[in-house]
């Protein structure tokens, strides 16, 4: 189901002036939220304040794989996608002051704000999983009225545990809906370590069970980011379904300002702080001679000329009046609501769109016996009477399991250290898997 | 004009309302081929084909978050709950995402939310529920539960074309129990308008939904005794027709609230600090209520007659009312 990286790398074609965009973005980002953790200092944030430090490269690539017409949902740490998608950070600054001039005019805060109709952006709710249903119906309706749109929306390694995830991945699934999920794995849910999510390594491969298309990629690289969403966006647009991309990346703050992180081994962020993405994209950039010492100055004095101005707007603006409050609970008609048919609606209406109301069933979903449930068969025909063997539901390639004396182990990045970890994982697993994947492997060959 | 039972009513105004907008899709379980665990969508697919008619997985949550995305890009899409108890498992797609996403963003979700509800039809603690005041207690929402053939097919009509999010309950203990002549052609019935059922002078009896038919059996009853009861049909509880119940409470000075739905927090206690607030000199005793029990609906039939309001207790809370 994955594609291969030389296919992706393909499609990534990018010219020098969207290199330096990806940069532009991706530094914007940062540099913002940066200038928001000087004003939450000073009272000035009136909520909390999220950072995606060391995730930019996650927003910034996927959110550029997108075309205009396309549909996004950011979570609260895809401030990068907002941008990519035309926001300006005046409306991140007035968003997080509660000002008047913000998207939502006070009304709600963080990035949570969006355009249905010039940036086809969805905003988010704090609930974590709810946008992946909702980004689902937007793919569908896409489809429906001939946009050939692709929706995409953000999911964190703990957001991922939620029912509305599954419900929603499993309904986009069935559907074959045009929907690029991207899990942004970086390896924390608030103070809880992703091993404590879900007992896999890697969060892609629940893809497999929902008979949809899954790539893991390197979330700290940008082009590999782009390349990997690229090729996503455009398997949906060529209609084979929802693709879920697992990115691996590391929150390097803690889960809001208020929280210190002290639970994150400072060898963790020692680890990552070597994979910081901006660094990494910039000795890119410097490597494929695609800039200059001169051309980052000039990008980094526009950003920080642009940060000035909308800091300066943000600050000046006003608080919303009170009675703001009592209004806009209902549409009464100051919104049109009308769809954008990109095809006749004639093929919708009868005649055309009648069909026989059966279902066409091909599989009568009969017995067949697979590998592993053949293997417990042969168990039972080799010794005849026993207790017949259950069938195994997971690869032996599963997560080491948690027990009380198993002290609570974070895998991470791909250091010394993790490396170590990986080891004694092995050892452990052989040690307990031995019987039985002794006991696979004969009997796989005789079948 | 054809009588038609509540069912086909509303029946009909999906069919009329699917052909007369390609923006208008249906979305839930077993509402295709199979026409719907009560026949509601009967036919829908033949007609519409299988991008209108969506068979879903068994996901209420996924159902209504992606509805509202597509209401998001113009389409007007009716959810259909199998019943209306697993709307629950669906409350924060309605509660967080569905009611709040104009008021916090200007963002419409014209969209709806249908299914059958309440009791008397032994269907025990998981299919009886009456669970309206969920979302009366969410801003942003309109609630609306028809007791009429006629009122269902004109009120669904209009909670399609609304561009707000709209909760619609069908009881389903009338779903075919009532028949009414309904006008084949358009029509609508506004949301947040009640309807007077029976004039009277004596006292006010406010209800909605299956009570409805009970409060004007009472009525007639109680006729008999020479206690003329109004009887007001609420129709829409949010919003909720603030002037119809004062304006009858004005005339009767005397109001008794009647609901199937459980007594804490049912509408009966707004519906009395509404005329407390706004009628308190017209009263001339005290407000009375009579709802379903603190409860879950419980599934024997003596225990199930025991839960719901009926005709006996609601004529004799109307007489005790009426010696004041
Ligand atoms: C359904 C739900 N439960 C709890 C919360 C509170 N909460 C907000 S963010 C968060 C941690 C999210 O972790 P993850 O999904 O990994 O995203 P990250 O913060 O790492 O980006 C929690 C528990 C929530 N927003 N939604
Ligand atoms: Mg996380």
């Amino acid at each position: 189901m994955e594609r291969s990286s030389n296919e992706m790398q393909a499609n990534a074609k990018l010219t020098r002036e969207q290199h330096l965009d990806l940069y532009y973005f991706m530094q914007l980002n940062r540099q913002l939220e940066e200038r928001m953790v000087r004003l939450f200092r000073q009272n000035k944030i009136v909520g909390g304040l999220y950072a995606s430090l060391g995730q930019e490269a996650v927003s910034i690539g996927t959110a550029y794989a997108l075309e205009p017409r396309d549909w996004l949902a950011p979570m609260i740490r895809n401030i990068g996608a907002l941008l990519v998608k035309g926001f300006k950070p005046r409306d991140i600054f007035t968003q997080h002051m509660a000002r008047y001039t913000a998207p939502t005019q006070g009304k709600d805060g963080t990035s949570h704000f969006g355009d249905l109709k010039v940036r086809h952006v969805v905003s988010p709710i704090s609930m974590l999983g709810d946008l992946i249903p909702v980004m689902t119906g937007v793919a569908m309706a896409g489809r429906y009225l001939g946009q050939k749109i692709v929706a995409m929306t953000w999911i964190g390694d703990g957001g991922s545990s939620t029912g509305a995830f599954h419900e929603g991945l499993n309904f986009a699934a069935t559907q074959r809906a045009p929907f690029v999920l991207v899990l942004e794995n970086n390896q924390w849910a608030y103070s809880t370590p992703v091993a404590q999510q879900a007992p896999l390594k890697n969060f892609a491969d629940r893809a497999l069970a929902y008979g949809i298309a899954s790539h893991i990629v390197d979330g700290n690289d940008v082009m590999a980011v782009y390349a990997a969403a690229k090729s996503a966006v455009e398997q949906c647009r060529a209609g084979r379904g929802p693709v879920l991309l697992e990115a691996k990346t590391m929150r390097m703050r803690g889960h809001a300002q208020h929280d210190p992180a002290e639970y994150v081994p400072q060898a963790m962020f020692d680890y990552w702080k070597t994979q910081d993405p901006i660094a990494r994209y910039e000795a890119y950039l410097t490597e494929h001679k695609l800039w200059d010492a001169a051309k980052k100055s000039e990008i980094d004095a526009r950003i920080e000329r642009e940060l000035d101005v909308d800091q300066k707007f943000a600050e000046e603006s006003p608080m919303p009046p009170p009675e703001l409050a009592e209004q806009g609970v209902y549409c009464d008609g100051c919104h049109t609501v009308e769809a954008d048919w990109r095809r006749p609606k004639q093929e919708l209406l009868p005649p055309a769109s009648s069909v026989e109301p059966v279902w066409k069933v091909t599989d009568f979903g009969a017995f067949v016996p697979s590998a592993p449930a053949a293997i417990a068969a042969a168990g039972r025909a080799e010794k005849p009477g026993a207790k017949p063997a259950p069938t195994p539901l997971a690869e032996p390639e599963a997560a080491p399991e948690l027990t009380e004396e198993q002290p609570l182990r974070v895998p991470f990045g791909r250091g010394p250290k993790d490396r170590a970890f990986e080891r004694e994982r092995l050892e452990k697993q052989e040690k307990h898997r031995k019987p039985f994947v002794k006991h696979r492997r004969d009997k796989r060959g005789k079948h | 004009m054809a009588e038609i039972t509540m069912l086909e009513a509303i029946r009909a105004a999906l069919f009329e309302e699917m052909e007369r907008d390609p923006a208008v899709v249906a979305l839930g379980e077993d509402i295709g081929v199979y026409g719907g665990a009560f026949k509601v969508t009967e036919g829908l697919l033949a007609k519409f084909g299988r991008e209108r008619v969506i068979d879903t997985p068994i996901s209420e949550t996924a159902i209504v978050g992606a509805a509202c995305g597509m209401s998001y890009l113009g389409l007007r899409p009716v959810v259909e709950m199998q019943f209306m108890d697993f709307i629950a498992c669906c409350f924060n797609q309605v509660t967080n995402f569905v009611a709040k996403s104009h008021y916090r963003w200007g963002a419409p979700v014209p969209m709806v939310v249908r299914g059958p509800s309440g009791g008397g039809v032994h269907g025990g603690p998981f299919h009886s529920a009456s669970p309206e005041m969920h979302f009366v207690h969410t801003p942003g929402l309109k609630v609306v539960y028809p007791s009429t053939a006629y009122d269902a097919k004109g009120l669904l009509k209009s909670a399609i074309r609304d561009n707000n999010p709209v909760l619609f309950f069908e009881h389903k203990f009338l779903y075919r129990r009532i028949k009414q002549e309904v006008p084949a052609e358009d029509f609508t019935v506004p949301i947040g308008k009640a309807a007077v059922r029976r004039p009277g002078r004596d006292l006010t009896i406010v209800s909605y939904g299956a009570m409805v038919h009970t409060s004007l059996e009472a009525a007639a009853a109680l006729a008999a005794e020479g206690i003329e009861a109004e009887v007001i049909d609420l129709r829409s509880l949010l919003p909720l027709d603030r002037e119809a119940i004062l304006g009858s409470v004005r005339k009767t000075n005397k109001l008794l609230v009647v609901h199937e739905d459980t007594r804490t927090g049912g509408i009966a206690g707004e519906i009395a600090a509404i005329v407390c607030e706004s009628a308190f000199e017209h009263l001339d005793g005290p407000i009375a209520r009579v709802t379903g029990l603190d409860t879950p609906v419980p599934y024997a039939p003596p225990l199930e007659q025991r839960f719901l309001p009926n005709v006996e207790k609601v004529a004799a809370a109307a007489r005790e009312l009426a010696k004041y």
